[in-house]
């Protein structure tokens, strides 16, 4: 029998029996980043200085161009999961908040899209 | 409803700030920060993949003194947040509770990711 009252369900207030699934992608992230972005520095450091086509030949390896596009995704959603919960904890207008998460949302779904294919774009076209 | 002003318990002005709590705030300000960062990170594989020069443009932009500046920063705060993030996975596996260990990992955590920035910009400018 729930406790909630016929308008609070209408109103959609309440807990949202989400919150696992956020608390647990974002460890699950968290977690996949720790070789991937440790990764990132050492071939940052060993590309230092290097011309254009010697990045794009090591970009378009596959080895690295699946360890980039994992970056890209892991890194987008992480910090999608991570940012929705400082706007959430500190602001608290629903008419700036919502649009706000909104923004967010979508722009780590295009930076995420726009550098998966500039990874594939270096794997397959050089 | 929830924009009705009711008075706040003070807490900033009254807490004294700990390695905990000032750690806990770094955690979510270098995540922030990190996020910002992206945005570089995607304008370089963008321009890699746009061709030499595009690229060449952004090599040149990120090696200006205040692209040098941005990049230690956003390693530092990578460092942190990675270094910290670990300390958060363990504490999520119900290790770590202890007060004299948080601090241990905490200071850890500070020293650690001083030491990470340091050694990767100094083998980066041997490398390069």
């Amino acid at each position: 029998m729930s406790l909630r009252t016929p308008l609070a369900r209408v109103r959609g207030l309440g807990s949202a029996r989400d919150g696992t699934h956020h608390w647990w992608m974002q460890r699950l992230t968290a977690v996949a980043l720790v070789p991937v972005a440790l990764w990132l520095v050492g071939s940052v450091i060993a590309l230092a200085g290097a011309p254009h086509h010697d990045f794009v030949r090591w970009a378009g390896h596959p080895f690295n161009a699946t360890v980039l596009l994992i970056l890209i995704f892991a890194t987008f959603y992480h910090a999608k999961l991570g940012l929705q919960v400082v706007i959430e904890d500190y602001v608290h207008n629903e008419w700036v908040k919502l649009p706000v998460l909104v923004l967010i949302s979508f722009a780590a779904i295009f930076l995420g899209i726009i550098s998966s294919v500039a990874v594939l774009k270096m794997a397959f076209a050089g | 409803m929830a924009n009705v002003e009711r008075p706040l318990s003070p807490h900033l002005q009254i807490y004294r700030p700990q390695l905990t709590s000032m750690m806990s705030i770094s955690h979510r300000a270098t995540g922030i920060a990190l996020a910002a960062g992206t945005l570089l990170l995607v304008w370089w594989l963008v321009a890699a993949a746009a061709g030499a020069d595009a690229y060449d443009t952004a090599q040149d932009w990120i090696g200006s003194w205040l692209g040098v500046l941005l990049l230690i920063g956003w390693s530092y705060a990578l460092f942190y947040h990675l270094l910290n993030g670990i300390r958060h996975l363990v504490w999520d596996a119900g290790y770590g509770f202890e007060l004299d260990v948080a601090y241990k990992s905490g200071w850890a955590v500070v020293g650690g990711s001083v030491a990470l920035t340091l050694l990767a910009w100094l083998i980066g400018l041997i490398a390069y």
